[in-house]
């Protein structure tokens, strides 16, 4: 017997490249030992069976409604709590574990956690953050140690929110919070420096630079031994910046705590787009 | 790069040919890991180790330091044939860094052998023990030995719960080095290194057991007082024992972040770097560097490995004095001057037109009876070979002149002639590698330590391991001389051909021909014996007498690439004669160029006395510093008179502030070029930083094209076609100098002979802006012998007061073994500059004074 695949020679056999109908694949000629090598490609793959629905056939009434059975749905999540949020006119607080907007903590006398170490730098995916550390010095001592941030950049235009920064802090001084309304017209805008992020200063902070609470080491600030600005540091601001606000007497935290230009510049246009979508 | 692969014969600077490997000794078998592997007998385990791929955790080891076994990091399980051909476990694992293989040594690893491993985890253990947990604010971490090791082998967590040992914050070795004792894990490296290679001895292991630490010699740390450790050593400028020229590398070589420099420290961290290879631009040493630069700003630089010429070591100079290219003065727009006379920004086309029209006009001046006539060009002696090769070629084609001269310090016609006969042209004739072959290396007009720092590590590190014995001639045996346990052959200034012809004639001097008859023997002579009349005549002649070789060390960089290129007023490119027709004819076929200027040019001195007399109508010049001038008030007032000055500099300087039109350049990070060593080795090195200044060789291109001429050295590629195409010359070459030396002049009383060199760190402008590595130079002092300070009526320690007519000179005297009626001074420390204040330099008489009180009352 010839090779099946050959063409027929008289020219009136099925042609090769069609696609073969349903058929089952040949069975083996008899009285040959080897069953012929049945042919790769589409030409001979199965044919695939006919589609069949799982889902049960309706009765006759569903049959008969299904046509507006649609507006059933509706009508039905009219009688549910509504989950629809009024954004931004109601704004609903994130979970707690959102990763929001970064920002950098304080010890609490005030000074910086931040050690500039570039950590977060190195384990950012995207590269958003930019970190440049410098020494502290007696006059400018920032952070506790030897060494602070002292430029600290984050890119929201870059950053995913993934939270590896956060997670390679070693000092804690990287955290999210909730915050999560970041936009801005402007690309300089969506850089955020180091004076936007720093947290606000809170009762019994002094805004740094001023020395490290006396007789510490930043072992100690590590183990939350610090809980508080110290007379001698109050003398220190006092004799270095008189009109500080967060001195005792000063104009009080308020004043101190007023954004950096760029989170300035964000919450203005936060709060212009909230002002447009309320209704 | 084509001039790195044409052959010798081609190219104008060949490439070294590769160095053939060394001829196989006795060799030893043994396992390491189960793999057999055959070494030169000799070998350490963890370097057989090394070759074989295996990676065993280490600290103190270091390959260009003898093996001290300190860290016990790299501890093995070891098997050996004992007495009776039976293989043995060592009882106790052994540190493979100071275990030489043997034959039939089985060496399992912590990757085989479960006794390494748990051995080398302990010593991990114990070494973090008092380690602090500093690794965020490290400037090493990220790159730090200790880290990654601990990581690969030590243990995930700690089972230390004590208090560790502490130690206050970093303490300060010298300015620029800082110590943090309490992360140092006692490798002594950095001692190692100190006592090994620079052989200036700054700090060591002080105290006992866990009080152990690394420190200065300071007598509240030793717990004595009295004898100071550094011997005859100078004071750097903040009074203490002079530390090191060579201190950077131990911050280097640190495996922890014990040693860190303070220009560098918490600048930056090592995974936010760039790195760029580089070659330093401080000297004719053609160190390779690496240059470190975040967001274009260029951060620190660090030793580069070669092995044929720095090894791993660099000056501090080549690695801390890089600020200077982004100091504040740097210059970002062409400059040109206004009918007020003052210097304003002006765009590429219009100085280009304004410095072509000035030229040209200098060249051919509308009133025929104007004796300002004509134009030369001064470069200066930092140039890359590319640009020292677009000087020349602008001089000589679209100047017409030979007027070219890139020597910015004392030279003489000598000097001339002698480059022109044994320099140019014969590159790497003598090389590092010669010089540690050699059983012996004179000195002539050269302090190795100050002028030619990594020669001095070779020839130190020959001094120890191969008995090479260095001789000097010099007025006086200077510290790093001491270091190379040389021998001095004392010459007053100006005496030094007298001592050079007395070597082989003068009967005492018979043990110094003796040495310099022996084969390999070299002669190195610095660029100020071009000071000394008759001193590189007789420097030829010593080297014929002997059969010694003769290499020339000049200090500066662009020296040999200018020789190589021809920026000489009598030499072409390669060393043809400018005398010699076929040389021009040659020279002008390549250039396609009718003819060449027939006559020989002026050397730079010349020339500023021309253009000081109203006798040169322009001028064109580079990186030139006047104080760097024999005579910088001359050079002052030859600017002052030059009608037309076009600039091509990098900063403001002196030749700015005179110039007509001033075109800025790019220093070395943002250009790509080759600098040439003092042996003629090529040195390329590629772009660093992304910047838009352009080369000495492009500007002086399209500068020429202002003029209406083509150089066609637009591009590097070009440049390097054109050096390829020109190649070396065979023709004859220049006459050995042969210039008698003249009679000493006379010593009146009150006075003396001015000996004076460089010191590595002084006021140079390369030097700028770093106050760290300025803070470790050395203090400056005038030296003079007892019996000159008596006769003048100063004590040890007294102020001496140095005069010429031009000015005076005030510096604490230190009384030295040295000739009487001579007097040493540094060249150009800071606010004591001797060229600037004297106008004199070495071989001039200078009037000496006890000086005021008040400065004796302070020192």
């Amino acid at each position: 017997m010839a090779d099946q695949r050959k063409p027929d020679p008289s020219g009136k056999g099925v042609p090769a490249r069609k696609p073969a109908p349903a058929r089952k694949a040949a069975p083996p000629a008899k009285g040959k030992a080897v069953a012929p090598r049945p042919s790769a490609g589409e030409v001979a793959a199965p044919a695939p069976e006919g589609y069949t629905s799982l889902i049960e056939p309706r009765g006759a009434v569903s049959e008969f409604l299904a046509p507006v059975g649609g507006f059933g749905v509706t009508l039905s999540n009219m009688f549910r709590p509504t989950v629809t949020e009024q954004y931004p006119s109601e704004k609903v607080p994130a979970k707690p574990r959102y990763h929001g907007r970064h920002q950098l903590n304080r010890y609490a006398d005030g000074l910086e956690k931040c050690i500039g170490c570039e950590l977060c730098a190195w384990a950012c995916p995207a590269d958003a953050i930019y970190v440049e550390g410098a020494d502290n010095t007696p006059d400018n001592q920032r952070s506790p140690g030897e060494r602070y941030g002292s430029v600290y950049q984050i890119n929201y235009l870059r950053c995913i929110f993934c939270g590896l920064c956060i997670e390679a802090c070693p000092t804690r001084a990287l955290t999210m919070t909730n915050e999560y309304e970041l936009a801005g017209p402007t690309r300089a805008g969506m850089i955020w420096e180091k004076e936007d992020l720093l947290a606000p200063l809170r009762a019994g902070m002094l805004q740094a630079p001023h020395p490290m609470v006396e007789g510490t080491t930043d072992t100690d600030y590590y183990r939350g031994e610090v809980t508080g600005s110290t007379p001698a540091q109050v003398a220190w601001v006092t004799e270095h910046r008189p009109d500080d606000p967060t001195l005792p007497g000063g104009a009080g935290l308020e004043a101190a705590n007023v954004p950096g230009p760029t989170a300035a510049v964000m919450a203005a246009t936060v709060a212009g787009a909230t002002k447009q979508g309320t209704r | 790069m084509t001039i790195l692969s044409s052959g010798p014969t081609t190219s104008l600077v060949p490439a070294a040919p590769v160095a053939a490997a060394a001829p196989a000794g006795e060799t030893v078998t043994f396992t390491v890991d189960g793999i057999e592997t055959e070494v030169p007998k000799g070998t350490l385990v963890i370097r057989a180790a090394e070759q074989l791929g295996i990676q065993i955790p280490r600290f103190c080891d270091h390959p260009l330091l003898a093996p001290a076994g300190a860290c016990r990091q790299c501890l093995v399980e070891v098997w050996a044939p004992g007495r009776d051909g039976a293989l043995a476990k060592m009882p106790k694992p052994q540190a493979s860094c100071t275990l030489e293989a043997t034959p039939g040594m089985q060496v399992k690893t912590q990757h085989t052998s479960a006794e390494a491993d748990k051995a080398q985890h302990g010593v991990m253990e114990l070494l973090l023990i008092n380690h602090p947990l500093d690794c965020p604010v490290c400037d090493k971490g990220g790159e730090c030995p200790l880290q990654n090791q601990a990581m690969s082998n030590g243990r995930a967590s700690t089972r230390f719960v004590d208090v560790k040992r502490t130690f206050p914050k970093p303490i300060a070795i010298s300015t620029q080095i800082l110590l943090d004792r309490e992360r140092c894990i006692l490798c002594q490296r950095c001692t190692r290194f100190s006592e090994e290679i620079a052989g200036d001895v700054f700090i060591d292991l002080q105290k006992r057991g866990a009080n152990q630490q690394i420190g200065t010699f300071d007598t509240s740390v030793l717990g004595f007082v009295g004898e100071a450790p550094l011997g005859a050593a100078a004071e750097d400028t903040s009074g203490r024992p002079f530390a090191s020229y060579f201190s950077g590398n131990t911050v280097q070589i640190c495996p922890v972040g014990a040693l860190t420099s303070a220009a560098y420290r918490f600048r930056s961290r090592p995974f936010d770097l760039v790195s760029t290879p580089g070659i330093a631009e401080h000297d004719s040493q053609g160190s390779a560097i690496r240059i470190d630069h975040r967001r274009g700003v260029v951060l620190r630089r660090l030793a580069g490995e070669d092995p044929t010429v720095n090894q791993e070591w660099i000056t501090d100079k080549d690695r801390f004095a890089f600020t200077w290219q982004t100091a504040p003065d740097r210059i970002t727009t062409p400059l040109v001057r206004n009918a007020d006379g003052e210097l304003e920004p002006a765009s590429w086309v219009e100085a280009l037109d304004v410095a072509a029209a000035g030229l040209r006009a200098a060249q051919q001046p509308d009133d025929p009876r104007e004796t300002a006539t004509g134009a030369a060009v001064l470069p200066g002696g930092r140039l890359t070979l590319e640009d020292a090769y677009a000087y020349g070629k602008f001089a000589r084609v679209a100047l017409g002149t030979n007027d070219v001269d890139g020597r910015a310090r004392p030279l003489s016609a000598e000097e001339e002639t002698f480059l022109g006969h044994h320099v140019a042209g014969r590159t790497l004739d003598v090389t590092f590698a010669d010089l540690d072959r050699a059983p012996a290396v004179l000195l002539v007009g050269l302090e190795a330590e100050e002028e030619a720092g990594i020669a001095f590590l070779r020839l130190r590190d020959s001094v120890i391991s191969r008995k090479l014995r260095v001789l000097s001639v010099a007025p006086l045996a200077s510290r790093g001389l001491e270091r190379l346990s040389g021998t001095l052959l004392t010459a007053a200034p100006g005496t030094e051909a007298e001592v050079l012809d007395g070597i082989g004639t003068d009967p005492s001097l018979r043990e110094t021909a003796e040495l310099l008859g022996t084969e390999g023997a070299v002669v190195l002579v610095g660029e100020r014996l071009a000071g000394v009349p008759g001193g590189f005549s007789a420097a030829v002649r010593l080297a014929q007498r002997t059969g010694a070789r003769l290499a020339w060390v000049p200090r500066r960089v662009g020296e040999r690439s200018a020789v190589e290129a021809g920026l000489l007023p009598s030499l072409l490119p390669g060393g043809r004669p400018v005398a010699d027709s076929a040389a021009r004819v040659d020279l002008a076929v390549t250039w396609g160029v009718e003819h060449l200027p027939a006559e020989p040019g002026r050397s730079t001195t010349e020339i500023l006395a021309a253009a000081r007399a109203g006798l040169l109508g322009g001028l064109v010049v580079g990186g030139l510093e006047l104080a760097d001038l024999p005579d910088p008030a001359i050079a002052r007032e030859a600017l002052d008179r030059v009608p037309f000055l076009v600039s091509l500099e990098v900063r403001h300087s002196e030749v700015t502030d005179r110039a007509d039109v001033v075109l800025p350049v790019a220093p070395p990070t943002e250009k790509s070029g080759t600098f040439v060593t003092w042996e003629g080795r090529p040195r390329p090195f590629p772009q660093a930083l992304t910047s838009h200044a352009m080369a000495d060789h492009r500007v002086l291109d399209r500068l020429a094209d202002a003029l209406g001429v083509e150089l066609g050295l637009q591009s590097l590629a070009s440049v390097h076609a054109e050096l390829d195409q020109l190649g070396g010359w065979d023709g004859a070459r220049v006459g050995a100098p042969d210039v008698t030396a003249p009679e000493p002049p006379a010593v009146p009383d009150g006075s003396a002979v001015l000996a004076t060199w460089h010191q590595l760190l002084d006021a140079g402008r390369l030097q700028s802006g770093e106050q760290f590595l300025a803070g470790t130079a050395k203090r400056p002092v005038a030296r003079i012998s007892a019996g000159t300070a008596a006769a003048v009526g100063v004590q040890d320690g007294g102020s001496l007061s140095v005069s010429t007519d031009a000015g005076t000179l005030t510096l604490p005297a230190v009384l030295t073994d040295m000739p009487d009626h001579v007097v040493w001074l540094p060249t150009n420390a800071a606010g004591a500059g001797v060229r600037d204040a004297l106008h004199a330099d070495a071989g001039a008489v200078v009037r000496l004074a006890a000086g005021p009180r008040d400065l004796e009352a302070r020192a």
